[in-house]
């Protein structure tokens, strides 16, 4: 059975990872291509990278990076952060990466959705919605880190971006973001039901119980970032929590 | 010492296969047109990316696809990863219906989506029974246990009409073949150079045929 993705996402900025971690066994706690190793070893389904860089120095820091991972690391990469053009999308495929995932660049112009989809395949673009709740079964698309209100609807437009050609949905609960008191779980079900390509649900886990939750919501994959980068939960543990409740994942 | 050519269509990451060849010690080389004599290397791999029709379009227009019949004429090892084992086959139906290599006899459809429930493309790992065990199966899965998980990502799949050429199968939906192995050609719709180390396993298990071939 296909498994679901359980799949630590690392912030990036200037080539290292933001709040460098210190497991004990990992030499080097900011290096991003050690813990990207150390999580694939730990049985990660994949890996994000998220650059949260501004400078185009420091973008060209993270083209590097990529390429450096993509030697070393034999699980699939997603990068995302302040994606904007063809280019962009080009140049970090070309590094090594598998999917690439965009943000704000496809609410502003969304045909760089079914351009890239046709160009690179759809398999490799995700589109990333921030969504944050506006009323009863109602939430607004928000870009700029939660900042700046669309005004879109998210569930129409997961639908736009699925009909452009996104291969996959990395969907994040700004509502529940950091939180620690569990997914949106109606906000999952309502855009789950709504597309035919998978969903990656973010924002709001805890405890072992709210992966549990997203999975019954129609998610195929979880993102989790501070709750590994922490040490609070491991991938290990996670995953056998879900294999006993009769989840399939990839041991 | 062994050298591995990998086929560029000219579209998308083909480094992936090349970087996890080159961590198993090997000599791998990309190319992208017939001028590099592929029956110079010993190992020949068709990867997987992009769509089928620009894909095999470019494999005729490069002369591509005769001179890899006579390299699999030669007895040589071939290895296509997804769409490069969507290839191989006689048709597809990829947006239209198009000609493939036919080195395996059968045919590639789409996944039949029926309601929302079956994510389209089937994306992720997701485990696979070895079946036929045979020379052809065994050297393929070598050090691999049955039922283990294999990353997939595909919206079509492969439909082979001879059974005993199939080395494995996956469900998703339905039951499809996930692998085939026959002689010197094997093919995947799972990508190894993404399966972590049970991928690298199975790219091993490929050098040690090209080494021992002739």
């Amino acid at each position: 059975m296909l498994g679901f993705r359980v799949i630590p996402c690392l912030d990036i900025t200037n080539g290292r990872v933001v709040k460098g971690t210190n497991f004990i066994e990992l030499k080097d706690a900011g290096n991003p291509i050690e813990i990207a190793q150390y999580y694939s070893k730990c049985g990660a389904d994949e890996i994000v990278f998220l650059d949260i860089t501004a400078t185009f120095e420091e973008r060209n820091t993270t083209i590097s990076l990529i390429n450096m991972t993509s030697e070393k690391v034999f699980i699939p990469l997603t990068v995302g952060g302040g994606v904007k053009t063809i280019m962009d999308i080009r140049n970090i495929l070309n590094a090594g990466a598998d999917k690439v995932s965009i943000n704000s660049a496809a609410v502003y112009s969304p045909n760089i959705i079914s351009k890239a989809s046709n160009m690179f395949g759809k398999q490799c673009i995700v589109v990333a919605i921030d969504a944050k709740n506006i009323g009863k079964n109602k939430w607004n698309v928000f870009t700029h880190g939660g900042r700046v209100n669309t005004g879109i609807d998210a569930i129409s437009w997961a639908k736009q971006v699925t009909e452009l050609g996104a291969g996959e949905i990395l969907l994040t609960s700004m509502d529940k973001d950091g939180t620690k008191c569990g997914y949106d779980v109606d906000l999952i079900k309502i855009i789950s039901n709504s597309i035919s390509i998978p969903v990656i649900a973010s924002g709001g886990a805890g405890k072992l119980e709210h992966f549990l939750s997203a999975y019954n919501a129609g998610a195929s994959a979880i993102l989790i970032a501070s709750l590994f980068h922490y040490k609070e939960l491991t991938i290990k543990q996670v995953k056998a929590y879900l294999k006993c409740n009769n989840i399939p994942v990839r041991l | 010492m062994k050298k591995i050519a990998i086929i560029d269509y000219g579209f998308g990451n083909i480094k992936s296969v090349l970087n996890a060849l080159h961590y198993l010690n090997v000599q791998a080389f990309v190319i992208n047109n017939c001028t590099s004599e592929i029956l110079n290397f010993d190992g020949l791999i068709l990867p997987g990316v992009g769509a089928f029709k620009p894909a095999i379009d470019f494999l005729h227009d490069q002369g591509f696809d005769k001179a890899i019949l006579d390299y699999v004429n030669c007895g040589k090892m071939l290895y296509g990863i997804c769409l490069g084992f969507q290839l191989l086959f006689d048709i597809s139906y990829e947006n239209g219906k198009h000609q493939g290599l036919g080195l395996i006899h059968g045919e590639v459809r789409q996944f039949i989506q029926k309601d929302n429930f079956l994510k389209v493309p089937h994306m992720g790992w997701n485990n696979i029974s070895i079946i036929n065990q045979n020379l052809y199966t065994r050297s393929m899965f070598n050090n691999i246990l049955n039922e283990e998980s294999f990353y997939f990502v595909h919206s079509y799949y492969a439909v082979p009409y001879n059974v005993s050429q199939v080395s494995s199968v996956c469900t998703f939906g339905i039951q499809f073949c996930s692998s085939i192995s026959y002689k010197n050609i094997w093919g995947s719709q799972f990508h190894p150079e993404k399966s972590g180390e049970k991928g690298l396993q199975i790219l091993r298990n490929f050098i040690d045929e090209v080494n021992i071939n002739k």
